[in-house]
């Protein structure tokens, strides 16, 4: 049986980079989707789908909402590993995954050129990996293997 | 045929005027998705919303696609091996919600994957080469990348 991975991303460029990285993992995984809007069901047909509260740090407050949603969404897909390329509602998810003592990932925007972003930075102090893509922003503990563009 | 494409959220009329301004010095047809703000182009029309497979045809017909640096677009061009002018939108002037798209040109510039320009001088210059296409990309991520995710989600399991 294969393993499950859940892949989350804001609607607009994140959830393109997500979908770049995503698919090929498809192959490997049970891919379970996880965005802001309801289209994007849409571009992943056949695959589970969960609407996720957006917001950002100009209605901060709503990240509460969208913690226990997403505590709800990872307690009843019980995914293996979570992977996000952000933005806040990522950042969130992830966060929720670690409480609940998944695998989690942050893999920061590729328009990220010359440092990470403030959420990259936020979820490194937690989360099991960080990616950059990004050569000369690796470090011992951020890893640079390549990026969305291939 | 010039495809210019700005997305589906909000227009983009301070590139739709100076493009505007530039095609009559230009001998091809300028088609134009973009959502209607205050001003009406008179050299070309605006389409407001493109179905996604009559995109795919437009797109693959135009010589030359000048877009906004929405990341979406961006990727299609490169994988659609077409020369690719981004023109950023600027969020202090109100035309998006934050600079990321001062961010992406800047890092496409750096990769040089597109041809990139921030005001009418430099898009006029543009227009009037016979642009290349910089780069090619395929479907997926780096497969460095995404085989370094799978080892660390497999890892320990």
């Amino acid at each position: 049986m294969k393993r499950k991975v859940m892949a989350v991303a804001s609607i607009g460029g994140h959830w393109i980079q997500l979908q770049r990285i995503a698919r090929p993992l498809e192959e490997y995984y049970e891919m379970v989707y996880v965005s802001t809007r309801p289209k994007c069901a849409a571009m992943v047909e056949g695959k589970n789908y969960y609407l996720a509260t957006d917001f950002s740090r100009s209605n901060a407050w709503k990240l509460i909402p969208a913690f226990f949603r997403q505590l709800n969404i990872i307690r009843k897909e019980k995914p293996d590993a979570i992977i996000t390329t952000g933005a806040a509602p990522g950042l969130i998810c992830v966060f929720a995954g670690w409480l609940l003592r998944r695998k989690t990932i942050w893999i920061d925007s590729i328009a990220n050129v010359n440092h990470l972003s403030l959420s990259g930075r936020i979820a490194a102090l937690f989360v099991s990996r960080v990616y950059t893509q990004w050569q000369h922003l690796a470090t011992a503990k951020i890893h640079y293997s390549g990026d969305i563009f291939g | 045929m010039i495809f210019v494409t700005i997305g589906t959220q909000i227009p983009f009329d301070r590139l739709i005027e100076i493009l505007d301004r530039i095609a009559p010095e230009l001998d091809e047809e300028i088609y134009a998705q973009a959502l209607r703000g205050k001003y009406k182009p008179k050299h070309f029309k605006l389409i407001d919303f493109i179905e996604p497979d009559e995109f795919e045809k437009v797109f693959a017909q135009a010589r030359l696609i000048v877009a906004h640096a929405g990341m979406g677009t961006i990727l299609s061009a490169l994988r659609n091996s077409k020369p690719l002018v981004i023109f950023p939108r600027i969020a202090s002037i109100g035309e998006h919600r934050n600079e990321h798209q001062r961010a992406t040109a800047l890092m496409i510039k750096e990769k040089n994957y597109a041809y990139v320009a921030t005001n009418e001088k430099e898009l006029r210059e543009l227009l009037h080469m016979d642009l290349r296409p910089l780069k090619k990309i395929g479907e997926f991520a780096s497969e460095s990348l995404v085989k370094s995710l799978k080892d660390f989600i497999d890892f320990n399991v």
